[in-house]
């Protein structure tokens, strides 16, 4: 859910974007983060915690609690709340700690 | 590896006012921003401040960033920014590591200032993990500087300012906030925010808390109770109250990482919101050239931490050599400034905490 009107805001956003989500594709807008993007489709679940796996969602948006960390184009750990959004990314939910290599 | 003159660590209010003092007394500046953007929280806050002109009260948090930032213009030559970056730590020789993307390098600064800031608490209850669960910052960053609804019907925890100005920030988003809880018995937040959100039909409850939240994948459902004078659960008060995003406002902490990696002698301050570093009347820690300003050396507002960043940036100018013609005159300002700042029963608290960090034997 994107926000429409606001009385003090006014959202300039950017180009058009394409991305996809675990495979599926979806569209965002250039500078906003992958987790905002994600969020405005309704989607809150961006990985599974490393030992229980349990769903992970964002907490801090401000790239400190690791909880949104997401693979971004085949790279682990991504802080997606603080991480741009590009056209073309391959962005996948992180199950555990991520590979390094 | 490269060296530089001072490298401010963070770029929110304290960091930016650092780097505008440490500029105009002639030192050069490599500020870093873990952030894709300057202005640290400033850049959410469009609520207007409090305090007085001298830490731009009347405007809005937005707008302050903008004016800070355009002041660093005329230092281009002195100045280095770098967004997107991390630094990782902080070695015992001052060595600092950073990553720029996918780039990791080594810088020798002979100051630092760390203007790290905080981050917010989380609240303990059963399924506190689940996605739609957030902090209270977080979802103002998401509607504020992203423009994506956090949810359609929400619950705060917290009534302090945070959890007031968000609160109203969701209705201006067009959010339906079902209402605020608080576990003391009174409102912490100011009297002008609490009505102006009780003026909108958002009830207060003190004396309530979070019993636990339910849902599968995200949060669905979340029951509450109220709180005895003892600040435990009264069975039998539970209520069930289906929102699909939790706001947790519970207050923050200092973000001291760096401090602790570089060997600041620390202590944990209540009034100070945590972990805080031992300094000195200069904002400098026990480590020789390292400073601090704002947040990480206990939790204020944005006003405090802007006069704070003003003050260290003289002072680790003043410690590099390069004296700011108007140093004596600009630092008692904004020590008095900062008295200004502090009066009050929440200030008192926060010079109470002060005292306990600041020593002069080092």
């Amino acid at each position: 859910m994107r926000i429409k009107e606001h009385p003090i805001l006014d959202f300039k956003r950017g180009e058009e974007i394409s991305f996809s989500f675990n495979g599926h594709p979806l569209v965002g807008y250039e500078g906003e983060t992958i987790a905002a993007a994600l969020h405005a489709q309704d989607i809150k679940v961006l990985g599974k915690s490393l030992f229980t796996h349990r769903p992970r969602g964002f907490y801090c948006a401000i790239g400190n609690c690791s909880s949104c960390n997401m693979i971004v184009n085949g790279v682990s750990n991504v802080r997606t709340c603080i991480t741009d959004l590009e056209d073309g990314m391959v962005v996948n939910s992180q199950e555990g700690a991520g590979s390094i290599l | 590896m490269r060296q530089v003159e001072l490298v401010i660590i963070g770029a929110g209010p304290a960091g930016l006012c650092a780097a505008i003092s440490a500029l105009e007394a002639g030192v050069e500046v490599l500020l870093i921003e873990r952030d894709k953007f300057l202005g640290g929280q400033l850049v959410k806050q469009t609520h207007m401040f409090f305090g007085s002109e001298k830490q731009y009260a009347s405007l809005r948090g937005i707008d302050i960033a903008d004016i800070l930032i355009e002041k660093l213009e005329k230092y281009k030559d002195k100045l280095e920014i770098m967004t997107d970056t991390t630094v990782l730590s902080v070695y015992e020789d001052g060595v600092l590591s950073l990553m720029h993307g996918d780039k990791y390098e080594k810088i020798l600064p002979k100051s630092i200032v760390v203007a790290t800031g905080a981050s917010e608490k989380v609240m303990s209850f059963p399924n506190n993990d689940l996605p739609g669960i957030y902090g209270a910052g977080a979802v103002q960053t998401l509607m504020n500087v992203y423009g994506v609804k956090p949810g359609d019907k929400v619950l705060m925890v917290g009534a302090g300012n945070i959890g007031l100005i968000v609160s109203y920030q969701m209705l201006q988003a067009g959010v339906d906030v079902v209402a605020i809880l608080d576990a003391a018995p009174t409102i912490g937040g100011y009297h002008v925010h609490a009505s102006k959100v009780r003026r909108m039909g958002i009830p207060i409850l003190t004396k309530h808390s979070i019993k636990e939240a339910l849902g599968t994948d995200h949060l669905e459902r979340l029951v509450i109770w109220e709180l005895d004078k003892n600040w435990q659960g009264v069975e039998g008060s539970e209520k069930l109250v289906d929102v699909d995003i939790a706001c947790i406002s519970v207050g923050l902490t200092p973000l001291t990482e760096l401090l602790c990696q570089a060997g600041c002698e620390m202590k944990y301050v209540r009034e100070l919101s945590g972990l805080v570093p031992v300094i000195n009347k200069k904002h400098e820690t026990t480590v020789s050239g390292i400073f601090v300003a704002g947040d990480v050396s206990g939790v204020e507002e944005a006003s405090s931490a802007m006069v704070e960043g003003f003050i260290t940036g003289l002072n680790a100018a003043e410690k590099l050599g390069k004296v700011h013609p108007n140093h004596d005159e600009l630092s008692k300002d904004y020590h008095e400034q900062l008295h200004f700042l502090r009066s009050g029963e929440v200030g008192n608290r926060i010079r109470q905490g002060i005292e306990k960090i600041i020593r002069e034997d080092f």
